[in-house]
């Protein structure tokens, strides 16, 4: 059973984050911490189309490297990529008996120590937008009340991404998503700069980023941008860590 | 907003309708004679879009700092409208390059309290009806804006969004290679639109950034040289930089 008063303190969280000016990815990062926790999954990614025919990764509730390779793998195959295809939920897919239909995806999974996923379409009206992949370490089914607060989270995925945007103008989904999707580059960017300069991971990079940015009250995706532009945050970090 | 039934589903890769589309358009250009290099490989880009896109012209404009060059125009005409937000220091490719996203206005004269005054008054006459302006970004380095132009007030269905970003993504490609063949080339490698969304890339740019001391265009602009001078791919690259490798700098020390 989900404990009320935790689900009630998640949902005021990233509520909280949709404030004005806030920043997508975080808030996406928050998305998918708060779905892991929901589910008792291991892993929690959201992935985007990007109009040119790939699904590409946003945001995971860990940055560890092996699963950010294992969410960028189903660009080519897996449940994600069957959920954002056909638009319905691909539910409690057991790993281990999936190596046939998805022989990279599948393998790779297990040896992260995963066995089970499930995927939520984003959808925006009658589109679908992306998907949010959870993967658990045990094969468990999800029962019906993770399943309608995870669907609930992938909305606010959904509704961060388009702001108040979309609602408009059709022409906002195309902008949103590509500034969406360049942002994290950008963070990427940002991640391999720190990791290099003060000799640490790429996934520990990515949390001083956003410690950073909490810290200082600023947008991640301007801090990312501050740091590859050499306009003094790094040096601030560099300085904060040592 | 019905358009979605001729749209391909991502993950297909290689095979996407809009890659498809654009090595065709692509296939069919030629640059004017007198143009070679960076020049006729981005006139290229420009004609296949407007011919493929049902435009009136495309421009790729160069933006480096405070310097603009517009690089490539369909034709002369485009090359005129591709001047005039300059001018007047206002329009919709100056706003998709100050917000690192695209502006897409499918009437110029319909927008609501007017964005560009300037802009549209400078453009009257011209024939222009609807504008598209794709900025040409590889994270946080800008290189410039792909702006297509439109006679008629329409909004581009979302194959034509996905071929115009696919066009765009040519137009990065070339610039980032400053030759002509790459954009054939670059269509006929499947691995090309899955690579760009590879995380792994960007980060290694960050971190031979800090191992040479160098921008991050070069940075990118050397993990490029280095896998072409390998025979790898830039995945392949990005992984031996994560690892720990370092490349060597510009000149070769």
């Amino acid at each position: 059973m989900i404990s009320t008063s935790r689900l009630s303190d998640l949902f005021v969280e990233v509520a909280d984050t949709l404030v004005d000016d806030f920043d997508l990815i975080d808030f996406l990062h928050h998305v998918a911490t708060s779905a892991a926790e929901i589910t008792s999954s291991t892993a929690v990614g959201l992935m985007l189309d990007d109009q040119e025919g790939n699904l590409r990764f946003m945001a995971a509730s860990s940055e560890d490297a092996r699963l950010l390779e294992l969410f960028q793998l189903q660009n080519a195959e897996g449940p994600c990529l069957d959920a954002h295809r056909t638009g319905e939920e691909v539910a409690d897919i057991v790993i281990e008996e999936s190596v046939e239909r998805w022989p990279v995806f599948a393998p790779r999974a297990a040896e992260l120590g995963l066995h089970s996923a499930h995927c939520f379409p984003l959808r925006l009206r009658d589109q679908v937008i992306g998907a949010m992949n959870t993967f658990r370490a045990d094969a468990r089914a999800m029962s019906q009340e993770e399943r309608r607060v995870a669907r609930a989270l992938a909305d606010l995925a959904t509704i961060g991404l388009m702001q108040e945007r979309a609602l408009r103008r059709a022409e906002e989904l195309t902008e949103q998503l590509q500034f969406a999707l360049n942002s994290r580059i950008v963070i990427e960017q940002a991640k391999g700069v720190v990791a290099r300069t003060l000799d640490v991971g790429v996934d520990q990079a990515f949390g001083m980023l956003r410690a950073y940015a909490r810290q200082h009250r600023l947008r991640l995706t301007d801090v990312a941008r501050d740091v590859v532009e050499d306009r003094g945050a790094l040096q601030a970090l560099v300085d904060s860590a040592t | 907003m019905d358009r979605h039934d001729d749209q391909t589903p991502a993950g297909d890769g290689r095979e996407h309708t809009s890659w498809r589309l654009a090595r065709a358009a692509m296939a069919q250009t030629h640059a004017d004679p007198s143009l070679s290099g960076l020049a006729a490989g981005l006139q290229r880009v420009c004609r296949a879009a407007t011919a493929s896109l049902g435009l009136l012209g495309a421009v790729v404009h160069l933006i480096t700092g405070e310097r603009e060059a517009l690089v490539a125009s369909s034709d002369e005409a485009s090359r005129r409208l591709g001047e005039l937000p300059f001018e007047v220091g206002e329009g919709p490719c100056l706003e998709a390059f100050a917000l690192a996203r695209p502006i897409l206005v499918p009437d110029l004269m319909l927008m609501g309290p007017p964005r560009w005054p300037g802009y549209l008054s400078a453009v009257d006459g011209h024939g222009l009806r609807a504008s598209y302006s794709f900025p040409l970004l590889v994270g946080a380095v800008r290189l410039g804006v792909l702006d297509l132009y439109g006679a008629s007030p329409r909004s581009l269905t979302p194959t034509e969004v996905s071929l115009a970003l696919v066009f765009a993504r040519v137009a990065i490609e070339t610039l980032l290679d400053g030759s002509d063949g790459s954009s054939v080339a670059l269509l006929d490698d499947p691995q090309v639109g899955v690579m760009h969304g590879r995380l792994e890339i960007y980060q290694a740019q960050g971190m031979v950034k800090v191992d040479l001391g160098v921008d991050l265009a070069e940075a990118l602009a050397l993990m490029r040289a280095h896998a072409f001078g390998r025979d790898v791919t830039l995945l392949d690259v990005a992984r031996l930089i994560l690892d720990g490798e370092r490349l060597l700098g510009p000149q070769g020390g």
